[in-house]
């Protein structure tokens, strides 16, 4: 094994960044594709049918297809758009959906970039998606497309207050900011992991993460029966791939950091033997997962929101929520008998 | 350093054409998304300055926030570049005049020792393990935390005086209010009334 | 009391949680799928198909080109012309039915006194151009010749009925 180390210290620094970054957005890209499958299939079992399962053993080759379906179709830029903002704006989607995993720690060891501020980072790349969006919906030039633009803006906008004052809960229990701290403070077991006293914060971050992704019940921006499908009707070909990637990226990244936050990381759910044998990397993509099922049985599940009861629910219930709850947590801690339970 | 060199020139480069862009370009869309882009390349400055979390703050806040609503607005506008124009020559010279004074007052501020390369020097590096987040919030929360929370308090008035100001109950408009929906229960909607059946009428008799 | 549990479930999303179990329910039970190439759902002899023209045993065709159909076809699918043939009967000479206007309504079965035109079973056909949405005598004849004993014996399970 020490010749590959040799190796790999002989190569330049951008060289071994960049095959490190290309460690995460490969399986990320392919995951994601798989995750579209998932999508499909979960659904359809919900609804009592099967699924795609023509393309390829159980419909397994089906995202593949799909994806060269989308490659080989022609992109149309409609002629009244604004051509550069048009093409930008797919890209603009994409960039801070992969951007964001940099600091998403898979193991103790295993992240890209271990930085102080890692939650803040992730704040401010989600909170850029927003303009993939609106630039999508404003260059279009087309009044479903504007529309959906407008919807998902304020949406995102108004529940990006709530995350954050849930983020905000958290970091005064961890004392950081850095992830892999947040995740060190909650090893020990299920019941140190921060969803048990924070119940309400960890209630208010994933909802909002559905709200944040655009994901039904909350997806008034796509809209389907209404407005056909919002800020990306004019889009076809690799613009349209390009959007649905940084969809289910970004909720690939909300489940990530609800793992990362509430859910104790890649600490095993118990502290003794047959628990602490697997790897980290195993029960956080086990985790993941399990979060990533959540979305799409709440699609399955919910009926879309009327739009009034989205921004009531971000602004009305969810930011004074949060708000009450970070000065419980204050209190808790300030008197420090009772900090035992905040550890 | 060069690498910092080259990135440092990079980043201020699209900072200024960006910067010059958002005044020249005539749809205000596009020099809204230019003013994002020099917001970002001024943040990309500042984390070559180590300091990291007023870098992300700004694309936080400003970027992520205050931008979009301001593209919100600007896109929803119909503006009118003719209409727009009218007025220039009268405008003009009030206008050449505050920008001279404001360029004026610049030079003089910035010929000002106080600003040279001598009394300003380039920060020094700090190891790994410093966290410009933890030394900013231990500051701000001792020296300055009358400041800081003045600072609050402020900005809480103006949330308050901008809610009272465009809130307006009217009362013709209907609305309905979802807690109130929520709460109804079945003995305030549904009346179970106990009926005797007809008899089936005799046909043809 | 009842404010207490108005106040759970509000803020425990019990509704909310009820909804998934029941998605949750679901997605274990039996799928009701039916993997339609391979396995079909089963027909009644009174399915209304592509349409066929019939013989009578000895090979003479049914059809006497009274035009009884043309008449009844509410979408006006059907084209017929006649002429007296050698011996004296008379017959069509063009039988043609544009299958892009029929409607599948079963009347020119209805109609015909003679038993010809009749809809069989089929369903699974498929046309590459356009203009050969239009089946001809021919066709319909030769329809009729292949899928006689389906035919005959989707007739006979409806007798009793008619």
């Amino acid at each position: 094994m020490s010749w590959i180390g040799t190796i790999w210290d002989s190569l330049p620094l951008i060289l071994q960044l960049g095959i490190k970054i290309g460690f995460i957005v490969g399986p990320l890209i392919i995951a994601v594709a798989y995750y579209t499958l998932a999508e499909r299939k979960v659904i359809a079992y919900m609804h009592v049918r099967v699924g795609p399962n023509r393309v390829g053993p159980r419909g397994l080759l089906q995202p593949i297809a799909d994806v060269l379906k989308l490659m080989f179709k022609e992109m149309i830029i409609p002629s009244k758009s604004d051509k550069y903002l048009f093409l930008i704006a797919p890209v603009l989607a994409v960039t801070p959906a992969f951007a964001a995993w940099a600091v998403i720690p898979f193991s103790g060891t295993l992240v890209l970039a271990d930085i102080d501020a890692g939650l803040l980072y992730v704040l401010a790349l989600t909170s850029m998606s927003v303009y993939g969006v609106i630039i999508a919906g404003w260059a279009s030039n087309s009044k479903y497309a504007f529309l959906g633009a407008m919807r998902s803006a304020a949406q995102i906008v108004a529940y990006e207050i709530a995350m954050g004052f849930a983020l905000v809960g958290v970091l005064m229990v961890a004392g950081s900011l850095n992830l892999n701290t947040i995740i060190q403070a909650q090893s020990g077991g299920l019941h140190q992991w921060f969803f048990l006293p924070l119940f309400p914060l960890f209630l208010v971050y994933l909802i909002s993460g559905v709200a944040e992704t655009n994901r039904a019940p909350f997806d008034v921006s796509e809209g389907e029966s209404e407005i056909v499908a919002g800020f990306h009707v004019d889009y076809s070909g690799m613009g349209f791939a390009a959007f649905f990637l940084a969809e289910y990226a970004n909720m690939l990244m909300i489940s990530a950091l609800t793992v990362i936050l509430f859910l104790g990381g890649w600490n095993p759910p118990f502290d003794f033997p047959p628990f602490i044998w697997l790897p980290g990397v195993f029960w956080f993509l086990a985790k993941l997962s399990l979060v990533a099922f959540l979305f799409l049985w709440f699609r399955a599940t919910f009926p879309r929101y009327r739009y009034d009861q989205i921004m009531r629910l971000g602004w009305k219930v969810f930011i004074p929520v949060t708000l009450i709850w970070i000065a419980v947590i204050g209190v808790f801690k300030f008197f420090t008998p009772f900090g035992v339970i905040f550890s | 350093m060069p690498l910092l060199s080259i990135l440092f020139y990079l980043f201020a480069t699209v900072l200024v054409v960006s910067a010059a862009m958002v005044v020249t370009i005539r749809n205000p869309v596009k020099a809204a998304l230019f003013l994002v882009l020099s917001f970002f390349s001024a943040a990309c400055i500042w984390m070559t300055l180590e300091a990291e979390f007023l870098s992300i703050a700004l694309v936080l806040v400003y970027v992520g926030a205050v931008m979009v609503l301001f593209l919100f607005v600007v896109m929803m506008l119909d503006v009118d570049i003719e209409r727009m124009r009218e007025g220039f020559a009268r405008n003009m010279p009030v206008g050449a005049l505050v920008a001279g004074i404001m360029v004026v007052e610049f030079v003089v501020v910035m010929m000002s020792d106080r600003f040279d390369s001598q009394s300003l020097p380039r920060p020094v590096g700090h190891g790994p393990d410093y966290s410009n987040t933890k030394e900013l919030g231990l500051v701000l929360y001792t020296d300055y935390v009358f400041a800081f929370e003045v600072a609050g308090l402020i900005l809480l008035v103006a949330i308050i005086a901008a809610i009272v100001l465009t809130m307006r109950r009217r009362p013709d408009t209907r609305y309905q209010s979802p807690s109130e929906q929520v709460k109804v229960s079945k003995s305030e909607r549904l009346r179970i009334v106990s009926m005797p059946t007809e008899k089936r009428p005799e046909i043809n008799k | 009391m009842f404010l207490a549990k108005r106040f759970i479930d509000t803020w425990g999303l019990t509704e909310l949680v009820r909804g998934l179990g029941v998605t949750g329910r679901y997605f274990f039970k039996k799928k009701f799928t039916i993997q339609y190439p391979e396995e079909k759902t089963p027909k009644s002899p009174r399915f209304r198909g592509l349409h066929a023209l019939r013989r009578y045993p000895n090979g003479e065709e049914r059809c006497i080109g009274c035009k009884l159909c043309e008449a009844v076809c509410p979408a006006l699918a059907i084209t017929i012309d006649s002429q007296e043939r050698e011996d004296g009967t008379r017959r069509t000479t063009r039988y043609d039915i544009d299958l892009f206007k029929c409607i599948y309504c079963g009347f020119c079965e209805e109609a015909c006194p003679v038993d010809s035109i009749v809809l069989t079973d089929i369903d699974e056909y498929h046309f590459e151009s356009g203009e050969s949405g239009v089946v001809t005598k021919i066709d319909l004849l030769s329809l009729g010749d292949r899928y006689e004993a389906q035919i005959a014996s989707a007739r006979q399970q409806d007798s009793a009925y008619r």
